[in-house]
């Protein structure tokens, strides 16, 4: 129901408006405490005008997080992740979807378990992979106590260790099953007529008829790759490897250490490391939203 | 161009088997519809001429060549569909073009063929829109022009009007047939509507669940049902149907009451056989003797008329005949039939079909009626 009076749409407007400012009064307060020196960041109430020393202090965190090499590290990964997941979430909806084999469904129930086992909860054994990528095929043989004399094969310290976890998850290959189930048949059977084979069919039909769900999965993807915190502590302990999000917690010292913590360069640092995945929102969507107005299937 | 040749094909869905054993040969450049009614296998048999469907038995063959073992690309089949099947995000111009695209047919060509194809349907000025802005009657005919571009042995249509409102339907039905005309490639048109049937067909096929009960040509369709099932689908309103006897000297005793006068030489019947009569509402005859016809005994059926629906030219009367219902179509400028009114009426001796009560075949000769 669509109703327009002015009160209403001076309350709604209203309502609207409290929001906002309540979802960004901690940025604002975060982007102002960047522009002071630290004893006026620490006065308490801090002043809420801004102040000159932002230059200083955004230059400082970014050369003490080392982002210039943290922000390529995380991008590699949020990228990596982001297409990985795509081709492997689409592709494999595709399999299940579209061709009878036995196994079909047990396979799918198989990716679907993984829902309910985030990296967290299978860190310990996702870690021992990532320590030697050969360990699970090397355990199967061992069962017949055979060693074939593997040798180790060590994802600590790579952008593929940093990647390949974070990219088997289930999230991405429900939705694609989901959107190709709406996919009416007759599409798949005139591109058949049309003299398309299956491969075809994905790169000139279902590809492009995703391409909404493709943006909201991207989005999804690089900002939970992005925003990766524990997996890439663990796999990384060589500083040119560190992601942003890791570099962060080296920005903000430890109260342990006997260091009272620098907040306007953490703060200056934090808003650093938020830029990218806001970028990639705000350029998606653009994008996103054109899709759901044009397609119609 | 080819013919089609179905060689006892069946088809089962695990332990059900929906087809059973269809044959029919359907010669080069034939229009065929395929008229049945909901469920009984239609789609089914065109689907595995497209190769859409696996073939659990028999044969099928396009130009002399089995397909049966053939991917649906290899068969030179195009296929329209009930819901045209458009591809949502490519222009009508991609639409049409993306079988030549997949053949790998060089650009200019292709654009060649799919400007020529766009004119044939009238579509040329909608090249660069998609099928979301089209409507109805439009996507229909980006549907066939995508079929025509590809130049196929033989067309294969799925119930492609049924999405249609009535009057762009008699208009597309109009220009099938006209294309059909023109481009003299074999088609196979799957339909339950038997007016789209008769009017584009050279040849029909009637189906009922999962077996054909006739070949023939619209008109001997009408003329010659084979059985009491053909004779119950075709003509609307449907045939009057009624169990008699037969009697001697040419006649037939309606059970509940009547009499109606055959020819005997037109049957493969004996005296005191238990039939199926069938008469056509447009084929009764309203008695011009009614009052004193029961004292000449002239043979005829007591009819009551209760309804009465004016159709523009035609008149339909419904009422009853004994316990029965009994329909009578007349034009519509014969005098009207007064309603609770008893009417005598008959039908030419010609016009009347009987059919076995078990198997329900057509009893008439056949030898006889081809030769009428
Ligand atoms: N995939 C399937 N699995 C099992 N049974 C099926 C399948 N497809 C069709 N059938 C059955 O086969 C029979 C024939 O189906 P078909 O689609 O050929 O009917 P139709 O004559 O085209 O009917 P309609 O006029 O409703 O389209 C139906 O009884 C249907 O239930
Ligand atoms: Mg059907």
């Amino acid at each position: 129901m669509i109703e327009r009076t002015p009160i209403l749409n001076f309350v709604t407007h209203a309502i609207l408006l409290s929001g906002l400012v309540i979802l960004l009064l901690p940025i604002f307060i975060v982007l102002i405490a960047t522009t002071h020196d630290l004893p006026t960041v620490n006065t308490v109430p801090m002043p809420l005008w801004p102040g000159s020393h932002m230059l200083e202090n955004w230059s400082a965190a970014w050369t003490k997080g080392d982002f210039a090499r943290a922000l390529v590290n995380s991008l590699v990964v949020a990228v990596g992740v982001t297409v990985g997941k795509i081709t492997i979430a689409a592709l494999s909806a595709f399999s299940i979807v579209y061709f009878r084999y036995p196994g079909r469904t047990v396979l799918f129930w198989l990716i679907f378990i993984t829902l309910m086992l985030p990296l967290e909860v299978r860190i310990v054994p996702t870690y021992a992979v990532a320590a030697d990528a050969l360990r699970p095929i090397k355990a199967l043989f061992s069962l017949g106590n055979i060693d074939i004399g593997l040798p180790e094969w060590n994802l600590l310290n790579s952008y593929t260790g940093l990647i390949l976890p974070l990219i088997a998850t289930a999230t991405g290959t429900f939705l694609y099953r989901q959107f190709f189930l709406t996919v009416p048949e007759e599409l798949c059977e005139s591109a058949k007529m049309d003299g398309a084979g299956p491969l075809r069919f994905f790169w000139d039909i279902l590809i492009p008829l995703s391409a909404t769900n493709m943006a909201a999965l991207a989005v999804i993807m690089f900002v939970y790759a992005w925003n990766q915190f524990l997996w890439p502590l663990l796999v990384v302990n060589k500083p040119h490897m560190m992601t942003a999000t890791v570099q962060l917690d080296r920005i903000v010292p430890g109260p342990l250490f006997g260091q009272p913590p620098i907040w306007n360069e953490a703060m200056a640092a934090t808003l650093i490391v938020m830029i990218p995945p806001l970028i990639v929102v705000i350029m998606l969507q653009r994008w996103f939203i054109r899709g759901l107005i044009q397609s119609d299937k | 161009m080819a013919d089609v040749s179905i060689r006892n094909v069946r088809k089962s869905y695990g332990k059900t088997e929906v087809v059973h054993g269809v044959s029919l040969d359907i010669p080069d450049g034939t229009f065929v519809a395929i008229l049945g009614p909901s469920g009984c296998g239609k789609s089914t048999v065109l689907r595995m001429i497209a190769g859409l469907e696996t073939i659990t038995a028999g044969e099928i063959a396009i130009g002399g060549q089995v397909v049966n073992a053939l991917e649906p690309r290899e068969r030179g089949c195009a296929m329209v569909f009930q819901n045209y099947a458009l591809y949502p995000h490519m222009t009508v111009a991609d639409n049409i073009g993306y079988a030549l695209k997949v053949a790998g047919v060089a650009k200019a060509e292709r654009r060649r063929r799919v400007e020529e194809a766009a004119r044939t349907v009238e579509l040329t000025e909608f090249l660069d829109r998609r099928p979301g802005q089209l409507s109805g009657g439009q996507r229909q005919r980006v549907a066939m022009a995508r079929a025509i571009v590809r130049e196929p042995k033989v067309f294969l249509f799925d119930e492609p009007l049924s999405n249609l409102d009535a009057k762009l339907r008699a208009a597309m039905r109009l220009e099938i047939r006209r294309l059909h005309n023109r481009l003299k490639a074999t088609s196979v048109f799957v339909t339950h509507d038997q007016a789209e049937a008769l009017t584009l067909a050279d040849l029909v096929v009637v189906m009922n669940a999962g077996t054909i009960e006739q070949i023939a040509s619209p008109r001997d369709l009408y003329r010659h049902p084979a059985s009491r099932f053909v004779a119950g689908f075709i003509g609307s309103p449907p045939m009057n149907m009624m169990p008699g006897v037969i009697t001697a000297g040419g006649g037939v005793e309606i059970a509940g009451g009547g009499r109606l006068a055959i020819d005997l030489d037109d049957f493969d019947i004996e005296i005191g056989r238990a039939v199926d009569v069938g008469m056509r509402p447009e084929d009764v005859i309203l008695d011009s003797r009614m009052q004193d016809a029961a004292a000449t005994g002239q043979p005829a059926l007591a009819f009551t008329a209760e309804l009465t629906e004016e159709l523009g030219a035609t008149r339909l009367i419904y009422g009853k005949s004994g316990a029965r219902d009994f329909a009578i179509a007349m034009p519509a400028s014969s005098p009207q039939l007064p309603h609770g009114q008893v009417t005598r009426v008959h039908a030419a001796p010609a016009r009347i079909h009987l059919f076995d009560q078990t198997t329900g075949l057509s009893l008439r000769n056949v030898a006889r009626a081809q030769a009428q």
